[in-house]
């Protein structure tokens, strides 16, 4: 897919070119933000050096497992059809806890770990109405920092690189209550039954 | 209050993290230095993509080709409200991540990353995960063939979270 979209974007962006007239202009463009990318880099090493050292403390010290006491009884009442003993439900707060500090790579393995468990509870080849919650989450995604975007802005030379972060936590926040209350009505319609 | 929170966030992050780190008595500055070598390999992964996506959206704009999608989509995008500059980042965002950190970094570099279409263009990467690659490494990995209504409901939580990050932004910055 992405390599069809980055293919037309070059494709369409030289189609345009000539037809405008712009082919100098383009030429330096490719030059120019090829080493964009590298000065950009540049600036980024620093703070994810940074955000990656402060997480590891995180992680290590156990910070993760106070997020995901607090998650608790959320997801215990997100997933009602899911027993509230079962380790689907562990699986589920931690892939969620380690999202919300931005540790993806932690997150992944829970996450898939979650999905495990919940195909155990489900025992088909189509998703259960727990999987397609716990994904529209997943999708969403809270994160507190994202922090690749406040090192790329403050390799940018911005004066306060995290202040979007608020805008970001609100913008989720709204798109997982709306997608949660959407899966509800879409589960119980015919053309999407298990 | 936005503002406090927004220049607050980090410095507290920094100070609390390993202040409880000592308090359970970990060694916070080895567990920092450790953590921190990996920063250069996540850039090192991040770098080629934005190789990729920065000369194909260079491409795009000195083309021209840019001002035309978003004059053609100027009726729409005053509708809701979003700058028309901001449409590629939207279109990408739930398929790539790699891709949209690189649309939305020359975003910034173009309009300059504190003025209010760089913000939102920060907070519009911020916002959305990559859907698309989330449904497919979780389905995936449990041999799941029937998404059922997985794929909807993402691609509509994508759009409310596009469509809320420019209201939020348009009410905070």
């Amino acid at each position: 897919m992405i390599n069809y979209i980055w293919f037309f974007m070059i494709a369409i962006g030289v189609l345009v070119g000539i037809i405008n007239g712009r082919m100098a202009e383009i030429s330096k463009a490719i030059i120019d933000s090829a080493q964009t990318a590298v000065t950009i880099s540049i600036g980024l090493v620093g703070v994810m050096a940074l955000w990656l050292g402060i997480m590891k403390i995180a992680d290590k010290s156990g910070l993760t497992d106070i997020i995901a006491k607090l998650l608790k009884p959320i997801i215990i009442r997100l997933f009602p059809d899911v027993p509230k003993d079962h380790p689907a439900i562990s699986a589920i707060i931690m892939n969620i806890s380690a999202n919300m500090l931005g540790l993806g790579n932690a997150a992944t393995p829970f996450g898939i770990k979650a999905m495990e468990y919940l195909q155990v509870l489900n025992k088909k080849d189509s998703a259960s109405n727990a999987m397609c919650r716990f994904l529209v989450i997943n999708t969403a995604s809270i994160q507190f920092i994202p922090a690749v975007m406040v090192g790329i802005r403050a390799s940018l030379g911005s004066r306060n690189p995290a202040d979007f972060v608020i805008v970001s936590i609100l913008s989720t926040s709204t798109a997982i209550v709306v997608g949660l209350i959407l899966n509800k009505y879409l589960e119980k319609m015919p053309i999407f039954k298990e | 209050m936005i503002k406090i929170i927004s220049e607050w966030i980090i410095p507290i992050f920094v100070f609390v993290i390993p202040f409880y780190g000592i308090i359970k008595n970990v060694k916070v500055y080895e567990l920092f230095v450790d953590g921190a070598k990996e920063g250069i390999s996540v850039v090192v992964k991040i770098f080629p993509a934005l190789v990729a996506m920065l000369v194909a959206i260079g491409v795009l704009r000195a083309s021209g080709a840019l001002d035309l999608l978003g004059k053609f989509l100027m009726p729409f995008t005053n509708k809701i409200g979003m700058p028309q500059e901001l449409v590629p980042l939207a279109l990408i965002r739930p398929l790539s991540g790699s891709g949209a950190l690189g649309i939305a970094t020359e975003i910034m570099k173009t309009h300059g990353v504190d003025s209010l279409i760089g913000k939102m263009a920060s907070a519009m990467y911020g916002s959305t995960e990559t859907t698309f690659y989330v449904l497919a490494v979780y389905y995936g990995a449990v041999g799941i063939k029937k998404m059922r209504h997985s794929v909807i409901s993402g691609i509509f939580a994508d759009i409310v979270a596009i469509l809320s990050c420019v209201f939020y932004s348009r009410l905070f910055f």
